[in-house]
Parts: structure tokens; sequence; C-alpha cells
């Protein structure tokens, strides 16, 4: 009581405390973000496959870079999704996007003998262009997001597709592999990273390693360095930076905005434009991981990404999110994935969750959402 | 005063929407250091008039001027870099964002250079919590979204904004109707403020008692067009009311006032007591 009385006073000293305000801690402030339900959620599914999937090998070296590296090429995509949400539009044709850039890469290296690089980039020019275009249309339209980006879910698939058939006679190309030695863009999107760093902490014992003396986990795939390098970017970009305002301001109200002098017009394109290149990313990834491109790769990965953003926090109304929260989106994602796998649950069961998931996250997103809005 | 050349000035504006005619051929200027007060019924078409004003829409005919020159808004960030700041009518706020991230939302203040450019949110923070506490309202967390203040506190936000980013012209589209008396005389302050700082000040309200004050001349709009613009030596507070109004409906009003408080008096002498005299309301 006494020191209670001393701390008033104290606080009365430095700055005048006002009385409508309670002392709230740090935690009353956590559980204002968005990201909390996320957490929360990783936290349990983690605790719940250490559990399950003890001594299968899920939470060895090797197994937890197998879950990584799902949850970072979903994260990848989901990333982008996040800002793109949070701005107040879907982006449907994520998927199609994979797919197509994938043939756009592969058959120009293979067929034609171009440098992958040359590949890569025409890939990421004609990313740029489509999303140019889907934001232009939602603009200049005021149509719904979710309709204008279902016709480029089919119209890309489509295209993928007709121009494989057309210059290959395939839906699939394969081969890419023999073309990524010694090219300096393709080493951006192949391999790992750190090799030198994990070879060196074996050798010092502070890693396992295999039969011979190599270690189990030899470096870190390129897509989780990809998927924490965006997931810190947009985390910047939201928290730091006018365009994050901006991307707030145009998802929670774009007339507001506009009136403020946002200029939401150039926001929304950017986004979609950057839906397009985390989708080429993904889809140059997996080709230069697989060494093939194929038509159907990338199917229904939008709405996975969509999922992992609403896990995340995010508010399919617009206004709202975080790319933390979709980071752990993925994260749950890929460990729940490679945990029915690891736990040999049938897998048949998998979508069944995600779905459960996804309700348990859209009803605790909402409720923490009211919490916030009337508790502060 | 009319020699000067006017701060903003619109000749024969038009704007239609569709087929509906909101504004048609409206005339008007305001001198820096002057406050027009623009006056109508709903529906009127001045939320529309200053719309244009500021950038929200392009005008269908007619031109207008800021500073003798020309000017064509894009878009409202195109007028708020030209120095136009507006109070929209319906505050251009984003509920679910901070005080802060909106008083700063389009203009926010960064610190750094090239890719590490960053909000500078201290400063941000202490200039519209200062900026709060100045028109009277006491900020309890900047971090508070907008959507959880009351619905003054929320018009406070954007005036306190608009005043704070208005170089030349401030626009303010009936900033006092969800007011305490205290937070309004603060406003009417502040739009005198602006008009000794230079200012060209365009003001919309529905009260009189706000208008008359603070006003150098009265614009009336009616049904899209303008009736005319009156100095404040050329007119009365009551024919001001009148012409907010139209003065035959005062009138009606007055007298079926009157027939209320003739029953009222009636009941109230049956049951015995002394009936209270109703006052004339002479607000919306
Ligand atoms: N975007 C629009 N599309 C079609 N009609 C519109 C639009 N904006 C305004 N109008 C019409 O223009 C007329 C004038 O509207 P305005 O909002 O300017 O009135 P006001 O004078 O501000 O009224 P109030 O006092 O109620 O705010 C109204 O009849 C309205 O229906
Ligand atoms: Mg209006």
């Amino acid at each position: 009581m006494k020191s209670n009385e001393s701390n008033q006073s104290a606080a009365a000293v430095s700055e005048p405390q006002d009385e409508r305000l309670q002392k709230v801690s740090f935690w009353k402030k956590a559980l204002n973000r968005p990201e909390l339900g996320a957490l929360a959620g990783t936290v349990l599914v983690l605790a719940f496959f250490i559990v399950v999937s003890s001594g299968t090998g899920m939470f060895s070296p090797s197994g937890i870079v197998n879950f990584l590296e799902v949850s970072a090429q979903l994260g990848i995509i989901a990333t982008a999704a996040a800002l793109l949400m949070i701005g107040g539009e879907f982006d449907l044709s994520i998927g199609s996007m994979i797919g197509l850039a994938g043939i756009l890469i592969a058959i120009p290296a293979v067929e034609y003998g171009w440098p992958l690089w040359a590949a890569i980039i025409l890939a990421f020019s004609c990313a740029a262009l489509v999303g140019w275009i889907n934001g232009n249309l939602v603009n200049k339209t005021g149509l719904p997001s979710f309709i204008v980006t279902l016709g480029f879910l089919f119209i890309l698939r489509g295209l993928a597709i007709g121009i494989s058939r057309l210059l290959t006679g395939r839906t699939q190309v394969g081969g890419v592999q023999d073309h990524i030695p010694g090219d300096w863009f393709a080493a951006l999107f192949s391999g790992e990273v750190g090799t030198g760093l994990f070879a060196w902490m074996a050798s010092q014992g502070w890693i396992a390693t295999n039969f011979a003396d190599n270690p189990m986990v030899t470096g870190i795939p390129v897509s989780i360095v990809w998927w924490l390098g965006l997931t810190a970017v947009a985390t910047w970009i939201l928290l730091c930076t006018p365009y994050g305002n901006w991307i707030f301001a145009s998802g929670g109200d774009k007339n507001a905005a506009r009136n403020s002098g946002v200029p939401v017009h150039r926001v929304k394109i950017s986004l979609f434009m950057f839906t397009a290149f985390s989708a080429t990313v993904f889809a140059c990834i997996q080709v230069m991981d697989t060494g093939s491109a194929d038509t159907i790769r990338g199917m229904l990965k939008e709405l996975e990404a969509i999922i992992a953003v609403v896990i995340g926090g995010a508010l399919l109304t617009g206004g709202y999110g975080s790319a933390i929260g979709a980071a752990l989106g993925a994260l749950i994602f890929g460990m729940v994935q490679m945990g029915i796998f690891y736990t040999g649950v049938n897998t048949d069961w998998f979508q069944v969750f995600l779905g459960v998931m996804l309700l348990v996250a859209v009803l605790f997103n909402n409720y923490m959402r009211k919490k916030a809005m009337e508790a502060k | 005063m009319s020699e000067r050349t006017p701060m903003i000035e619109m000749c024969n504006v038009s704007k239609h929407f569709g087929s509906v005619i909101a504004l048609s051929d409206i005339s008007m200027k305001v001198c820096s250091g002057e406050v027009m007060c623009l006056l109508g019924d709903n529906g009127a078409g001045k939320s529309t008039l200053i719309k244009t004003l500021s950038g929200v829409h392009s005008p269908s005919h007619g031109e207008m001027y800021l500073d003798g020159k020309p000017v064509n808004f894009k878009s409202p960030a195109y007028a708020l870099d030209a120095g136009i700041a507006t109070v929209f009518q319906d505050l251009a706020m984003i509920p679910l964002m901070s005080i802060t991230r909106n008083f700063f939302m389009g203009r926010e203040p960064t610190v750094g250079w090239g890719p590490l450019k960053r909000i500078d949110w201290k400063y941000a923070d202490r200039i519209a919590k200062q900026e709060m506490a100045k028109i009277g309202i006491d900020v309890r967390d900047p971090s508070q979204p907008v959507g959880t203040l009351s619905g003054g506190e929320r018009q406070c936000v954007a005036i306190a904004r608009a005043v704070y980013f208005g170089a030349k012209v401030l626009i303010l589209d009936e900033p006092t109707s969800a007011l305490g008396v205290k937070q309004a005389s603060v406003v009417l302050r502040y739009i005198a403020k602006a008009r000794a700082d230079g200012l060209a000040v365009i003001f919309i309200t529905h009260n009189v008692h706000h208008a008359f004050p603070v006003a150098d001349a009265f614009t009336l709009l009616s049904r899209g067009g303008s009736l005319g613009t009156f100095r404040k030596a050329e007119i009365t507070r009551e024919e001001v009311l009148n012409m907010m109004a139209g003065g035959a409906e005062l009138e009606s009003l007055d007298a079926e006032l009157s027939e209320f408080q003739r029953s009222d008096q009636q009941q109230k002498q049956a049951t015995g007591d002394g009936g209270q005299p109703l006052s004339r309301a002479s607000n919306a």
C-alpha cells in the first residue's frame, strides 16, 4: 500500500498521469497486437507435436529444416498477401502466377538456350505487368479484387498451359538444373546459405553430424532466408514507414485515405505487384529446387496464403494485420503439414485440420479485435 | 478589400454526378485573412462545393484559382500540397488506426534517408498530443485507435490536423456539429486565429451563433445554386438566421411552438400549476 502511494507521487512529479487511464501492463498492450492469436497458436501446435511426434525425428535438426522449408515457401507469398490484405484487397491469382512464372523461367532457358538469369528477369517482368494490370483493374473499375483476381486465376493458369503446349507440346519442362551452376542470378534462388558455417560448426562438434562427419544440416535453405528477409522488410514497412501508414489507411477506408492525401491507387497497384513478385520468387525457388516447371504448380497456394494471413490476425476487411502474424501463420501451416506426415496420421486429415484452424483463428481474431476496440 | 487577389476563387463552377446537378454555376472568392461562411439547407451542395475546392471532385465546368493561379487538383493530395487543408463532414478518419497515424496520414514526418527513412514516431506522437491539447482534448494515449474516441474527440482530431497542416486555406465542413461548448469556442478561436494569420477560411455550419461572430461574409447556397454573397456589414443576425432556415419556415415553426405552449398552459392551468414559457429554439 505504502509503496503504491510513493509510486503515484513519483508519477505525478515526472508526468501528470491521466486519471482516466489505467496503468496498462506490457501484457495488456501485447494483447492488442494482431499477431497474438498466431503466437498462441504456434506455441500450442509446437507443444502438441513435440509431445505427439516424439521419437519420429520431426524435431531433429533436419526435421526442423524440413518443416521450416515448407513454412518458408508459403511464408514468402503469405507476406505479400498480408500486405495486400491489410491494404484492403485479395489476390486470388497468386497460385496461377506461380505456375506461369515457372513456365516462363523453364521454357526460355531449356528450350531456347537463354541464360537462366534472363529467363528469371523475364518472369519477374511479366509478374510486374500482371500485378500492375490487377491493380489498375481494381482501381479503375471499383470491382472487388476478389472478382478481378479470380478472373486472373483462370487467365494465368490458362496462359501457362497454353504457352507451354504451344511451344513444347508438353505441360512439364525439365532439365533446368543443368543451367543453374555458374548463373549468378539463379544462385539467389537455389541451394543453401551458410554451408561453410555449418561445416565449421560440425567440425567443432557443435552440431550433429552423420556417419561421414558431414553435418546433418548442411546449411539454411535459401527459401528460409527469403522468408525471413521478406517478413522483416514487410514488418519494417508496416511499422516504420509512411508507405506502411498508407497501406493501413488504404485498407481501413480508401475514401478517407484519399481525402487525407494518401495516394491510394499507387499503394494498391504496388501491393498487387508485390504479390505477383512474391509468387515469382516462390516459382524461382521451386523450379531451381526441382529442376523442372509444371503448369499445375502453385494450385490453391493463394488460398493457403490467405489462411496463413488470417491465422496471423489480419482482418479480411482490411486495415488491420501484421507481417509477423502471417509468418507465424505460415509456420503453423508448415508444422501441421509435416507433423501429420511424421506422426503417420493419414494425410487426408490435414485439410480438415486446416479448415478448423482457419475457423478458430477467425473467431479468435474477431473476439480479440472487439476486446481491443473497447478495452483500450 | 476586393482589389486584392483572392486567395481562393471559383469562377462559374458546376459539378454534375451523372444526371444529378449538385452545383451549378457557382462563383465565390475568399481573400487571405477572411472568413467565408457557407450557408444552406441540407443537400444544398455545401459539401460538394468544398470537396471541389479540396480536390476530392474535379469540377465539371468552370475554373478555380489559388492565389491568382489557375489550379486543377487531380486528388486531395495536390490540394494539400498547395496548402489547402480540409475538415470533411465525414472527418476522413480511419477507426482502426491510432490518433497519431490518423493525424499524420499522408503527411508523415520522417527521419533518416534512403531505404532507412522512417516515420519519426516520437515527434509525431508529441505533436499529435500537443495539438490535441491546444484544442482542449487531453489525449490519454496517442496510440489509441480513433474508433475508440468519442464523436467530438474524433472531430477534434480532424480539426487539429487541418489547422496544423493548413498553410493558405482552411476549410471546415460543419466542424462544430458534435462539439461541447468549450471545444466549439476553441474552434471558433482557431478560425479567428487562422484569419489573423492570413489564411482564407471557409466555414460551413448550421449554427448561427457559431457563424455570425467569426464570419466576414456569407454565401448562401440553395439547391446547387448560389443566392449571392453578403458582407457582414450588409446583414443582420436575424437575416442570416432567416437565410439559413428559410424565413417562412421559421415563422411557421414559431406559430407551431406557441400553439404547443398554449395547449401546455391550458393543461397546466387545468391541473393547477403555472407552466414555464418555452423559449424559442433558433438552432438546428
Ligand atoms: N457522389 C455523389 N453522387 C451523386 N450525388 C451526389 C454526390 N455527392 C453529393 N450528391 C448530391 O448533391 C447534393 C448536395 O449534397 P451535399 O453533400 O453537397 O449537401 P450539403 O449542402 O453538404 O448538405 P448537408 O447540410 O446535409 O451536409 C445532394 O442532393 C446529394 O445527393
Ligand atoms: Mg454537407
